[in-house]
């Protein structure tokens, strides 16, 4: 117990540092102390909490182990501490931020309340901004994932196969990846026009690279003793892609599916950024010229939210197609 | 049915990096009857893995030729069934789905590839775990997963490559005594690699000593005891005598 205690004086000691460095510029040495003052009882707090979760959850071992962490278990309790630990972690940065607007150390239009980002949400979701612009982000992030991965499954395929492929486009790939694709966004609007197909096309290209990278890796990866059995069976070229290539490459395929979700929606917003009439990165740029900070801090969320759910879905999904890894793992 | 396998004069060269050659195997000629049990055995490196590959047509000899039946064997063949030393189970298949894979390929109905399969289950021992996944079996569970994957296509030839070199000293004697419980029915031709004298000479008719590289045959021995052969026959006097023969050869190759 003291451990933690200690651990949780040091915390506060680092966070008041972090605060006086924060508000050097323009608050009163008072303010920020007074800051302090009620962060770290706040702070002690919710560690205080939080280790009595952990000690709970690892009741049964701490008899033997007082200091071990809590083991990942099928007990009913440990797993609502464990479903706790990160909603506690998000009332933590609520709690933070109230703090800071509650003590006025910025202007409301730098640093508006909870409350009134939540009022703003309450409303561009009732008159249908926000519907409209996430709806309009998520055509392009959906369509620039499928365009982006089946373009790279095909090429990754191809260059995983012949080395005439790789040596041609492996350099070219390269110096595309290598180029910020913010910089060449612009290109794109100019080719493209402001309108969807733009948004699309660097949605495509920054999903791209990854997911070649992966199917690459991932049809090289394909056991040679495994080649060996579907030539030895006479296994046509249609039959080893299907029954031998893709399943076992699928792993390393979803992983890439993976990384390719969340990039899909920087890809869109990117394209938003440079030119659109619609969009969450629209919104953004356009609440930002407006001040209009909390619709900023709502389309934000929304991202978030928009791409954590993709990688949800694509984690469910891979989850559903490789049971059997999680099956041979149980034993 | 099954098939007698004729060597002719075969080679395997291998091209090392730096442009030198390394010769692996031979040349060696042999003849292996129809139906006959015929084990292979030799220090490692003599080409034995070689020789096998080159039988199975994955490989291309750089000389001479091999032949199955009067056919010269130039590709793989359906009726002729390769087993390696790791199962080699494509993992994202259960245990049946593993098994039907050569019928898949070969584009037998659904239906009756499952029954094939169900059929062979209880002679692997593998009844309960048709639904298992190759991660949750043991090694020797595994290995006759392999081996009922090459018996489904009633192969007239069986090539084996260590096949349970990997597995445990009483797990491997049970899967051989399997084995040779299976071969006794069929009666396919089996030409099995391995390292294990008290194995080649309790399983086959005839034992092969390979010499060091490039391999080649420093012996030929042939096994009298009568079949059916049980375990109990490896304690006879006539068990020890030619395991001492097959010995000799071997630190003489």
């Amino acid at each position: 117990m003291t451990v933690w205690m200690e651990e949780g004086k040091r915390y506060c000691a680092v966070l008041r540092v972090v605060l006086v460095l924060c508000t050097w510029d323009g608050v009163s040495l008072r303010t920020s102390f007074r800051l302090c003052l009620v962060m770290m009882p706040c702070c002690s707090a919710v560690r205080t909490t939080g280790f009595l979760i952990m000690q709970l959850n690892a009741f049964p071992k701490s008899l033997t182990r007082p200091l071990a962490l809590p083991q990942i278990g099928r007990r009913p309790l440990r797993r609502l501490g464990r479903r706790l630990t990160p909603l506690l972690a998000l009332a933590l940065v609520l709690l933070g931020w109230q703090v800071v607007v509650l003590l006025e150390v910025y202007p409301a239009f730098i640093i508006p309340s909870p409350a009134a980002v939540l009022e703003k949400a309450v409303t561009v979701v009732g008159d249908g901004r926000l519907w409209l612009h996430a709806s309009t982000t998520l055509a392009a992030v959906l369509a620039g994932l499928g365009v982006g991965v089946l373009a790279a499954l095909v090429l990754g395929y191809a260059i995983a196969k012949s080395s005439l492929l790789d040596a041609v486009l492996s350099p070219l790939v390269v110096a595309l990846q290598s180029t910020p694709v913010v910089a060449y966004a612009p290109l794109l609007i100019i080719w493209f026009g402001s309108g969807l197909t733009s948004k699309i096309v660097t949605g495509a290209l920054i999903v791209f690279f990854p997911m070649l990278i992966n199917t690459v890796v991932g049809i090289r990866g394909v056991p040679s003793e495994l080649r060996d059995l579907m030539r030895a069976m006479q296994a046509t070229r249609w039959q080893t892609f299907i029954k031998l290539e893709v399943p076992a490459a699928m792993p390393v395929l979803f992983s890439g599916l993976k990384i390719s979700a969340t990039l899909a929606v920087i890809g869109a917003v990117v394209g938003e950024f440079v030119s659109a009439n619609a969009g969450l990165g629209f919104l953004i740029n356009l609440a930002r010229s407006q001040y209009d900070t909390p619709l900023v801090i709502v389309a934000v969320l929304t991202l978030t939210v928009m791409a954590r759910l993709l990688y949800g879905l694509a984690s469910l999904v891979e989850r559903r197609a490789l049971a059997w890894q999680s099956r041979a793992r149980r034993d | 049915m099954s098939a007698r396998i004729t060597v002719s004069d075969l080679a395997a060269v291998y091209q090392m990096p730096g442009g030198d050659t390394l010769p692996a195997l031979g040349p060696v000629s042999f003849h292996i009857e129809a139906g006959s049990f015929v084990c292979i055995l030799g220090p490692s490196g003599c080409g034995k893995s070689t020789l096998i590959r080159l039988l199975a047509g994955i490989q291309r000899p750089s000389r001479g030729q091999a032949f199955l039946n009067d056919q010269s064997i130039t590709q793989p063949a359906r009726r002729v069934g390769l087993m390696f030393q790791d199962a080699n189970l494509m993992p994202w298949r259960t245990v049946l789905d593993n098994l039907v894979l050569p019928l898949e390929v070969a584009g037998v109905p659904k239906s009756e590839r499952l029954a094939a399969a169900r059929a062979l289950l209880p002679a692997l021992g593998l009844a309960d775990f048709e639904a298992a996944y190759p991660g949750e079996l043991s090694g020797g569970m595994a290995q006759r997963v392999a081996l009922g994957r090459v018996l489904i296509q009633k192969p007239d030839a069986l090539l084996l490559d260590e096949p349970f070199g990997a597995l445990d000293a009483m797990t491997r004697e049970r899967i051989s005594l399997d084995l040779l419980d299976m071969w006794e029915r069929q009666r396919q031709t089996v030409l099995m690699v391995t390292h294990d004298i008290h194995e080649a000479v309790l399983l086959a008719d005839r034992v092969l000593v390979f010499s060091r590289r490039p391999g080649r045959i420093a012996a030929d021995i042939r096994v009298s005891l009568p079949r059916p052969r049980r375990l109990e026959d490896t304690y006879g006097a006539l068990f020890g005598q030619i395991a001492g023969q097959v010995r000799a050869a071997i630190s003489q190759a």
